[in-house]
């Protein structure tokens, strides 16, 4: 038989264990495998009620992070090469309420998401007979990293004060506030700023830099977060030293 | 955020897990990042020993003299050593640290992390040397 390799897979199933569990499974350690395949070939193979999250398989949804051997990973960006000789421990994002298995209860994202309005927001359309809004390849530039984010939750799975302060409004929040203020058809960095500036805002934010160590797509929270407490910072002298002045 | 995920009526079955208090011991760059944190300390007690000094120079040649008596006591000298390893630690980790919180760009294009780290050291070391070369070079 080829080479196999053991997944240590958390089993949570409300009905039948008060809490998370592991059980084991031998896959195939193919060489293009990665770990999202490995639970496939579970739920098609061996135990057909595991439960988990994913749909494009190609780092693009964002809806398979996972906890792979402690460390936050998009899972069908994971080889399970890699791990070789194995096991592989596989479990649920860190922080969020377990809702079956390895998938998770994002509501409180969503919430939070919500809050910092991540989409253009104008004082006033201009009307369609006007034509698009145009933008110079750089001041694409100035945000395109930031829009890479995919919501795939690796960074709060990996931010200590996400797990210390539920309140904490969070890195990617964060980032994709800071996609749309630094986007130059935007006019709404005032009403992020309302949310953005409070405690459970950016000053939750102790500069771990766990977030964009994990970040599958290089999004660079934690270099979003602390360039917004800078420009509170400056915007908050600038008011008080000249308090006439526009924001 | 007014909402909160510790606890959603109806759903009492998710399953919720505690953060233990002693997290940053379990992963050793956790365990960097609270020493880092605690090293912020070491930086209001330096603050704290200036003003204390300028304070006795101030209330004249005694209290001075005190002070200094104070510094010589070997307690005090292992002290100040392990608080200035820790003020060493926040300030190259500060100026690592610089970059990622300013990134300059010049001409559309962001420049490299050691760019804007580098001027910062030699800051540093300029001005610490012209500070030691006040102290000791006066006598
Ligand atoms: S399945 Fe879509 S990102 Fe992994």
């Amino acid at each position: 038989m080829a080479k196999t390799i053991t997944l240590e897979v958390a089993r949570y199933r409300p009905e039948q264990e008060g809490e998370p569990a592991f059980e084991n499974f031998d896959v195939p350690l193919n060489k293009d495998w990665v770990v999202l395949d490995a639970l496939n070939y579970i739920k098609d193979k061996l135990d057909g009620s595991l439960s988990y999250r994913w749909s494009c398989r190609m780092g693009v949804c964002g809806s398979c992070g996972m906890m792979v051997n402690g460390e936050p990973k998009l899972t069908c960006a994971t080889f399970l090469t890699a791990y070789d000789p194995g096991p592989i421990r596989v479990e649920p994002l860190r922080y969020f309420p377990i809702v079956r298995d390895l998938v998770v209860e994002i509501t409180d994202f969503m919430s939070k998401l919500k809050a910092v309005k991540p989409w253009i927001v104008r004082d006033e359309e201009k009307p369609i007979s006007e034509g698009e809004y145009l933008q110079t390849p750089r001041q694409l530039d100035n945000f395109k990293q930031f829009s890479m984010c995919i919501n795939c939750l690796c960074c709060y799975a990996a931010c200590p004060v996400v797990g210390l302060d539920q309140h904490f409004i969070g890195p990617a929040a964060i980032a994709l506030a800071q996609r749309y203020n630094e986007d130059s058809r935007d006019q709404g960095k005032e009403e992020r700023m309302d949310v953005l500036s409070q405690h459970d805002g950016i000053w939750g934010c102790t500069f771990n830099g766990e977030c964009t160590r994990v970040c599958p797509k290089n999004v660079d929270p934690a270099g979003a977060i602390q360039q917004y407490k800078i420009k509170a910072v400056t915007d908050w002298y600038k008011s008080l030293l000249m308090p006439w002045g526009k924001k | 955020m007014k909402q909160s995920h510790a606890y959603t009526l109806y759903h009492p079955k998710w399953y919720r897990r505690r953060v233990s208090t002693w997290w940053w011991t379990q992963q050793w760059r956790s365990f960097k990042f609270i020493l880092r944190e605690l090293s912020s300390l070491a930086v209001i007690y330096f603050v704290a020993l200036l003003l204390w000094l300028l304070w006795s120079l101030g209330q004249g040649e005694a209290s001075y003299r005190n002070f200094l008596a104070w510094m010589e006591s070997p307690l005090m000298i292992a002290f100040n050593v392990i608080a200035f390893l820790f003020v060493l630690y926040h300030s190259i980790t500060w100026f690592n640290l610089a970059p990622k919180a300013m990134p300059v760009r010049v001409g559309g294009k962001r420049l490299p992390d050691w760019m804007i780290a580098a001027p910062n050291y030699a800051a540093w070391v300029v001005i610490s040397v012209v500070i030691a070369w006040f102290i000791l070079g006066g006598n």
